[in-house]
């Protein structure tokens, strides 16, 4: 059922009348709660221009919003590359003819999936100083904490792709004798990381959203600089707020947009993953095309 | 072991993981409620209803859940004095279960509308043929298949709403991860093991949990 509407007829008369005056109905009724929230701030004089007025000011934008945009985006970077190559390590480490490398691997990446983020944020900034007799900044336990669980996500991911690659084509690759290692290396992984594309973007979307649990460990982020840091100057924490949502959707819907346009650019191919844990696509793009996040971690 | 042998921080360790179950079986339920209707309102034949539905989905998928909490706390709060309870802990959970509830609830509408998908179109147009509203055809034919092929998406947004939980310790709910803060804060010579125990509280309950939607949606799945 690839298109919504064939759970419907093309309107009649009457369903047309019908579709109208919903329409009028839920939009008025819309409209009314929007308006309702607008007089609700404004009896708390949310609305006043002093609180808005900083945001025209270029001091707002390259003092507050604009580093920590930058903080935020350095951190998803690193993060980033750290879980690509902690998801291929433990990727094939789990998919090891070696039962000593394959077990604990795995016993690895369902462990990290499985323990939140805000916890092992917590061990590496509290904890870890103890044990290494020294500090551990915000920057780094924002990324080991991102690192250690959206790459065991994408482990899974990855090996999801690998074990979709058809058999004939390690077989042939194992019949000009290859070994296993150059047919992970040259044959299974390059094919794996095409289909596996839209969802590893997908999972930059989590991380980047993810990286707002800066903000716990003082690290400073959007949500710290631009919305704790500068509403303590105006005191317009609503409008910060506001401010900052907005930055994160117009970020993230270009990721899912990119996302959507690589499924779409590399829809012709030999085979499809299929989800691992969902029957046909269920938790799978939206009809836009925007791939999804499979996992909505904070 | 001496870190919870003492009753006290036992207590906090227990007291830590019923808020956060607790915050889970609310914002469950009602993120089920909402995400079931948003699904349906995407998909229906009124276009507000769609655009209402997809202006949801787009915004709380793409803000972070420290955001949506954050917002909760200190917008309906602090700044409109939106108060739900007397109990100053019991105010936090409300206030935890509105931003876990409607920030899951997009997740869930995203399911149930693939869940939709796998329907077979024959299903949709017999439901039609035979004279069903779109109401009718939804609710007899469409949602009681879509619902055995979305199991185990729910799986993972369940345990994905488990461990979110503990973000609402950001707006001082003395959850399992500040419990687990403090704990290392005042036991410096037991990180370790004190980060293993509550990882481990949370893996116990996760993995099996994991599991066990994986083995219903195998039992459950439409054989076609």
């Amino acid at each position: 059922m690839s298109t919504s509407n064939v759970l419907y007829d093309h309107p009649g008369p009457r369903a047309k009348v019908r579709n109208a005056v919903l329409s009028v109905v839920f939009g008025v009724a819309l409209l009314g709660l929007l308006y309702w929230i607008y007089t609700r701030f404004d009896q708390a004089n949310q609305w006043e221009p002093r609180l808005w007025e900083p945001f025209t000011r270029s001091a707002t934008w390259t003092q507050f919003i604009l580093p920590g945009l930058w903080a935020t985006l350095k951190a998803a970077g690193v993060g980033m590359l750290l879980s690509l190559a902690f998801g291929i390590v433990f990727a094939f480490g789990r998919l090891s003819d070696r039962w000593w490398i394959s077990v604990p691997a795995g016993m690895v990446v369902e462990f990290f999936r499985a323990v939140p983020l805000l916890l092992m944020i917590f061990f590496i900034f509290y904890g870890v100083p103890f044990l290494i007799k020294g500090p551990v900044t915000a920057f780094w336990a924002v990324v080991i904490g991102l690192t250690l669980y959206n790459g065991s996500v994408l482990a899974e991911a990855f090996r999801a792709g690998i074990r979709a690659v058809p058999g004939g084509q390690s077989e042939a690759a194992y019949a000009v004798g290859m070994r296993k290692n150059q047919v992970m290396r040259l044959i299974l992984l390059p094919q794996a990381a095409r289909a596996m594309l839209p969802i590893i973007v997908s999972q930059l979307v989590v991380l980047l959203k993810d990286t707002a649990l800066g903000y716990i460990v003082a690290y400073p982020e959007l949500l710290q600089r631009g919305v704790n840091d500068l509403a303590a100057n105006y005191g317009n924490i609503i409008a910060c707020a506001i401010v900052a949502a907005v930055i994160y959707i117009v970020i993230n819907s270009l990721l899912t947009w990119f996302a959507g346009w690589l499924d779409r650019r590399t829809g012709v191919r030999a085979f499809r993953v299929p989800r691992q844990t969902a029957p046909v696509g269920a938790a799978d793009s939206t009809p836009e095309g925007g791939a999804t996040v499979s996992e909505p971690q904070g | 072991m001496h870190v919870f042998t003492d009753p006290e921080n036992f207590d906090a360790y227990l007291s830590g993981f019923l808020w956060i179950l607790k915050l889970t079986g609310a914002s469950a339920v009602c993120a089920l409620v909402i995400g079931v209707l948003l699904a349906a309102m995407r998909v229906s034949p009124v276009p507000v209803l769609r655009v209402f539905g997809a202006a949801w989905v787009n915004i709380f998928r793409n803000t972070p859940l420290t955001l949506v909490i954050f917002f909760c706390y200190f917008g309906l709060y602090a700044t409109l004095g939106l108060s739900l309870a007397q109990d100053l802990d019991l105010n936090i959970y409300w206030l935890g279960v509105i931003g876990l509830s409607v920030y899951t609830a997009a997740f869930v509408c995203e399911a149930v509308r693939s869940g939709i998908n796998t329907v077979p179109t024959g299903q949709a147009e017999a439901a039609r043929a035979i004279g069903l509203s779109f109401a009718q055809t939804l609710r007899i034919v469409v949602l009681p298949q879509a619902a055995r092929s979305v199991i185990a998406p729910f799986g993972s947004i369940l345990i994905a709403l488990c461990k979110n939980a503990t973000i609402v310790g950001t707006i001082g709910l003395l959850e399992s991860s500040n419990v687990m803060k403090d704990l290392i804060n005042f036991n410096g010579d037991a990180v370790i093991m004190i980060f293993l125990v509550f990882a481990g509280t949370f893996a116990a309950l996760l993995i099996p949990t994991g599991y066990f939607f994986g083995w219903l949606a195998n039992r459950l799945a439409v054989k076609r």
